[in-house]
């Protein structure tokens, strides 16, 4: 009786240009239930991070309470985490980001953790615009306490158990276009030529960004009965349309279809080259990306892809205007100058 | 590409390439997984009745399993399959009760087996089960052929090939030793229903027009002819400087032979670059460690001799150069050298002869005067002469030679039932789910990290002292285990079922080899460029699934499989399955 995943890996891959392997993105094997779509999502991000040729030590990986939270044991063996308290990820987040603004923050978290008991967590975290990925699993149900409908499953949607759903559903795209978001996207876990580039403008864009990732719950609703199943969000998807993640020293080498294409150029110098697939709505536009989810959401479709990215407006570093070195980087008489400053600046304001 | 024809048992078999390196086809994962489980008997038997000879080829096969063996594509060394074979040969009990029996009742068909070597006694070890009376003859005192003549003690004791031949003899073979036939004609006109030629490469080659060859005669020997003699114990000691020419197996047998009976002062010599030396790399490293040193690109002009003996040879040195095809030629230096010896082994190939076969028995004979013999069914145009072993097409080594022999003694029983030998038999094949439970399979999946295992040696001091001292020790129990557990187990088949699959893509994920992809599909060359990680090797096949509910097909990159069992481990659904493929070759009768 084993269950370890061998060491060897295939031996035509390659270093990154750091010099690690795939491997030293990898973490331990998943406890997960065989199928989780959660596991492909674990996949996208080592991939992602291998691809951008980024340092492990240098990552964050933050998460909450649920089958999604359990996932950063899964990946980044190498990077720093903390498993916090249900629905408190974002705070620990902010605190660990205030601490220390040079790591990369990998946020993780399901739709328990985000839409029921983080709410309120996840509503001023993306209101701050914390330079951070914030990745929600998102199958539509509280998989660690046996299925039970969360505050994404769609109305009428039954998993396992055959009894619809008979709230309405939570729409966290929505709702962090709303609260400020500088990057928005949604994507499924069974898309990883989607998934993988949007992980990379996530981690590559300055501000909070956030992707909805839908991922089916194979024990508990993955049933033809419910929106969130394998078969039911692949017969729904309606994509924004297709984009590449375009590496700082890469030359473009794809001719795209004029109008409905376009570049943009992130903070790093790295680009990302979209390719709509209509034409009808602007991505740096809240009222019309929340307009095209609606739209679709109302021929019974999901929108997938990036939905909304906007770069001008400052993150929470550049909102409270902190120093550019890190605070923990800060010597201690710079982070505590003494009794006399204090004197002086009690002195100013008598 | 079309979706995969897994009920075609040659794909599977392929996916387990020692097996089907093997020209035997011994099931190799089986055996060890049997040897990893302290079942030595059952290895063995596994192997005696795939390969015939467990013990003699568990210390001097070619291995050609080893080169095909999985693990050295996934890191430095195969799996030690060879020494393996032998653990199991030296650990097993008495299994004289699980010989076949013999029938009492004999079926009236008699055969003349000529030479005893491998070929030979294979094609006896299969005919006498079915009731055959089997004539054996050979020139030698014992059977065993080239095994017991060219292959020194100290590699092959002659009381592990006793014991192999004397399994098959025992069957109730008619032995006809110190026989040498003289005559294919006076055989055939004893009435023999089948007659197997098994006489081997008995030649070894010259080189009669070298200066000096007939004065420096009393010290110039034939390698292979030396090695018998030694053998026989006709000869005993050889000078103290010895020069051996050759650069393959026999040359290497010749100097380490040379060491033990008084040669101090040993060199190979050889004509081309070393990297080009025939020998197997393990068999010059065993000369090398007994302090053999090897001159390349040396070619002989000259004995030389001196008041009638022998002193020594004259070389010239040569140039290899090498043209776009990889062709070679030695061009001549110029450079002379002369190498000072007391003797010299020539051990510079050999080849097959015929000259007791007489050309006007309706058997064909080719342009190099070798007799015509159909490639499969080992028939000669005389239809009830069959030929196998090296006296077939010339040298090769004996897991050939056993191949040979089973599949010229399934020529022959089809012949001799009246039937055409062009019908062959199929193999038998087995495929069988190895699920057990959660995370339970009924073999042991976990890859072993293990490096592969260095046999250990017997003393150098001792071991060049004494001529019949096996020089390898074989593995003990523990290292035995350890390295049967660095086997990937390729027989255990990773079996897709395209219409349970969800393609949650879990498999993919967990692949440690990357060598699951659901893709579209496209055309094999295509296709091997597109999957996430290239398959380059083109002789290691795609298995490819029917089209799946996303109109994608899966995509198996067969070559760097571990057959760890992690994407049934993760299926949700069951859609992949291990199953243990078996394929035992068809051999006469069964």
């Amino acid at each position: 009786m084993t269950y370890i995943r061998s060491n060897f890996r295939h031996p035509a891959l390659t270093p990154n240009d750091k010099g690690y392997t795939i491997k030293h993105y990898e973490g331990a094997l998943s406890t997960l239930c065989a199928g989780c779509g959660h596991d492909s999502i674990s996949a996208a991000i080592v991939k992602s991070c291998y691809e951008l040729a980024l340092e492990p030590h240098q990552i964050a990986k933050i998460s909450g309470i649920g089958c999604s939270s359990k996932t950063p044991t899964y990946f980044l063996g190498k990077a720093h985490g903390f498993n916090s308290v249900h629905g408190r990820m974002p705070s620990v987040s902010v605190g660990a980001n205030m601490a220390n603004r040079d790591l990369l923050y990998i946020g993780i978290s399901g739709d328990g953790d985000t839409a029921s008991i983080g709410m309120g967590q996840f509503a001023h975290v993306v209101r701050r615009n914390l330079n951070m990925v914030y990745i929600v699993m998102n199958n539509g149900c509280y998989g660690l306490t046996k299925g039970q409908d969360s505050a994404t499953a769609d109305l009428g949607s039954a998993g396992k158990k055959g009894v619809p759903s008979v709230f309405d559903s939570i729409d966290l795209c929505e709702l962090a276009l709303q609260l400020g978001a500088g990057m928005v996207a949604r994507s499924f876990s069974g898309d990883k030529k989607q998934l993988v580039p949007l992980i990379k403008t996530a981690i590559k864009h300055q501000g909070f960004s956030f992707i909805d990732v839908i991922s089916p719950c194979v024990t508990f609703n993955n049933t033809p009965s419910s929106t969130k199943g394998y078969e039911w969000v692949r017969d729904h998807l309606e994509a924004t349309g297709t984009i590449d993640y375009i590496p700082q020293k890469q030359e473009l080498s794809i001719d795209y279809p004029a109008g409905t294409s376009r570049e943009v150029v992130l903070h790093d110098g790295s680009s990302l080259h979209l390719n709509k697939n209509s034409d009808d709505y602007d991505l740096s536009c809240r009222k019309s990306a929340i307009d095209k989810i609606e739209t679709v959401k109302m021929d019974q479709q999901i929108l997938t892809g990036l939905i909304y990215l906007n770069q001008s407006q400052p993150d929470t570093h550049g909102k409270i205007q902190t120093v550019d070195t890190p605070l923990n980087a800060l010597s201690q008489d710079l982070l505590c100058p003494g009794s006399g400053v204090l004197e002086v600046l009690n002195e100013s304001l008598r | 590409m079309k979706p995969t024809d897994i009920s075609d048992p040659q794909y599977f078999h392929k996916v387990v390439d020692c097996q089907y390196a093997c020209p035997a086809h011994t099931p190799v994962p089986e055996y060890i997984r049997l040897i990893a489980a302290g079942r030595y008997d059952d290895a063995y038997m596994i192997n005696w009745e795939s390969n015939v000879f467990p013990g003699v080829l568990g210390r001097t096969c070619d291995r050609p399993c080893e080169p095909a063996c999985r693990r050295g594509r996934v890191e430095d060394e195969p799996v030690a399959i060879c020494r393996l074979k032998r653990v199991a040969a030296d650990h097993k009990g008495d299994i004289k009760s699980r010989m076949p029996e013999i029938p009492t009742r004999k079926n009236s068909k008699k055969v003349a087996l000529i030479g005893a070597g491998p070929a030979s006694l294979t094609v006896a070890r299969d005919l006498m089960p079915l009731g055959y009376d089997v004539d054996l003859y050979d020139e030698q005192v014992k059977g065993g052929g080239f095994m017991r003549s060219q292959i020194p003690a100290f590699r092959l004791p002659e009381s592990v090939l006793d014991e192999e031949v004397n399994y098959i003899l025992q069957m109730g073979v008619m032995t006809h030793f110190n026989e040498y036939v003289d005559s294919l004609k006076r055989v055939l006109d004893q009435g023999y229903d089948a007659v197997f030629i098994g006489t081997g490469a008995p030649r070894g080659r010259d080189l009669p027009d070298l200066p000096g060859r007939a004065a420096g005669h009393a010290n110039i020997h034939i390698g292979i002819d030396w090695l018998a003699s030694v053998a026989f114990e006709h000869v005993k000691t050889i000078g103290r400087r010895v020069l051996v020419l050759g650069g393959g197996n026999t040359a290497m047998d010749c100097c380490r032979t040379a060491r033990r009976l008084g040669g101090e002062d040993v060199c190979v010599v050889v004509r081309s670059p070393k990297s080009d030396m025939k020998a197997s790399p393990w068999e010059i490293e065993d000369a090398l460690h007994e302090d053999i040193p090897m001159f390349e690109n040396h070619n002989p002009k000259a004995f030389v001799v001196e008041q009638g003996k022998l002193v020594g040879m004259l070389f010239e040195r040569v140039e290899p150069v090498y043209d776009d095809d990889g062709r070679r030629q030695l061009l001549a230096t110029g450079e002379e050298v002369m190498m000072a010896c007391d003797d010299v082994l020539l051990a510079i190939g050999q080849v097959n002869a015929f000259p007791w076969i007489e050309r006007d028995l309706g058997i064909e004979f080719n342009d190099w005067d070798m007799p015509e013999v159909n490639k499969v069914t080992h028939q000669t145009t005389l239809e009830r002469v069959f030929v196998g072993g090296d006296a077939a097409w010339g040298p090769e080594n004996i897991i050939t030679a056993v191949a040979h022999g089973h599949q010229a003694a399934i020529s022959i029983h089809q012949y001799c039932q009246g039937k055409s030998v062009d019908e062959r038999p199929d193999p038998q094949v087995n495929l069988v789910s190895q699920k057990m439970g959660f995370h339970d399979w009924l073999y042991d999946a976990h890859i072993s990290d293990e490096q592969r295992h260095v046999v250990p040696l017997a003393e150098k001091i001792k071991a060049l002292s004494d001529r019949k001292l096996e020089v390898e020790l074989g593995f003990k129990d523990r290292q035995a285990y350890d390295e049967a557990m660095r086997c990937l187990n390729c027989d255990v088949q990773t079996v897709f079922t395209a219409d349970r699959c969800i393609e949650c893509d879990a498999c993919e994920d967990i692949c440690p080899t990357d060598c699951i992809n659901f893709i579209d599909n496209a055309e094999e060359t295509d296709l091997r460029q597109l999957l996430k990680v290239a398959a380059t090797q083109v002789d290691q096949d795609l298995y490819v699934s029917e089209q799946l509910k996303t109109k994608r097909v899966m995509v198996k990159d067969e070559n760097v499989c571990l057959h760890c069992g992690l994407c049934a481990e993760r299926c949700p659904t069951g859609a992949w399955d291990m199953q243990q493929f078996l394929l035992k070759e068809a051999k006469a009768g069964v």
